[in-house]
């Protein structure tokens, strides 16, 4: 029981690593503001939800998971927010390469 | 390999992909570019935590994220509301 909650964590937190690495990768390369905006909220869901819910089988009490499940949805509720706000200030200041 | 040196290793990943990432700040061109780029150190900022307080079995660790989750949410609003309110003094749209 103990190996497969192991093998879920280190493929769940592997595949947000992974999402790390594209978004960072997609943050650099993108040509312009609003494909690097989509590429920082796949890490913003992805990355941290993946990493987040790899964590849960490691966590010995109910409190603990509890407050990683509410960071997480903290988290991603301020990503929504602030990616509508960095996609309007974009269009509001034209087309910005 | 134990659970908690993956954990460790993970999070030594994820810490070395923001890193990189803040060479957008660098890059710009434009300001909201360079926010981004703060974005990405504040969700990875709270990954990393997260990975570190499980790995080393401190749960305080986890309030730390909440607090660089919440921070990071404020540095963006408070940012954003300042170039909307200078870009919008020209413009006659209303909001």
């Amino acid at each position: 029981m103990r190996l497969v909650l192991d093998i879920i964590t280190v493929v769940l937190v592997s595949a947000g690593g992974f999402f790390f690495l594209a978004g960072t990768i997609g943050l650099l390369r993108f040509p312009d503001t609003l494909t690097r905006l989509h590429a920082l909220t796949k890490v913003d869901n992805l990355g941290l939800g993946l990493i987040v819910f790899g964590l849960l089988p490691q966590v010995e009490s109910r409190l603990d998971a509890l407050k990683l499940t509410t960071i997480w949805l903290l988290v991603q509720m301020s990503g929504a927010i602030v990616s509508q706000l960095i996609a309007q200030a974009t269009r509001r200041s034209g087309r910005q390469t | 390999m134990t659970i908690a040196n993956f954990l460790l290793a993970a999070a030594a990943f994820v810490l070395l992909m923001v890193a990189i990432g803040l060479a957008r700040i660098l890059y710009g061109p434009a300001d909201v570019d360079r926010i981004l780029s703060v974005q990405l150190l504040g969700s990875g900022g709270v990954a990393v935590l997260l990975l570190l307080s499980v790995a080393v079995k401190l749960p305080p660790i986890m309030d730390v994220a909440l607090m660089l989750g919440l921070l990071a949410t404020f540095v963006s609003v408070a940012f954003l509301r300042d170039t909307a309110s200078s870009t919008s003094e020209s413009a006659t749209e209303d909001r």
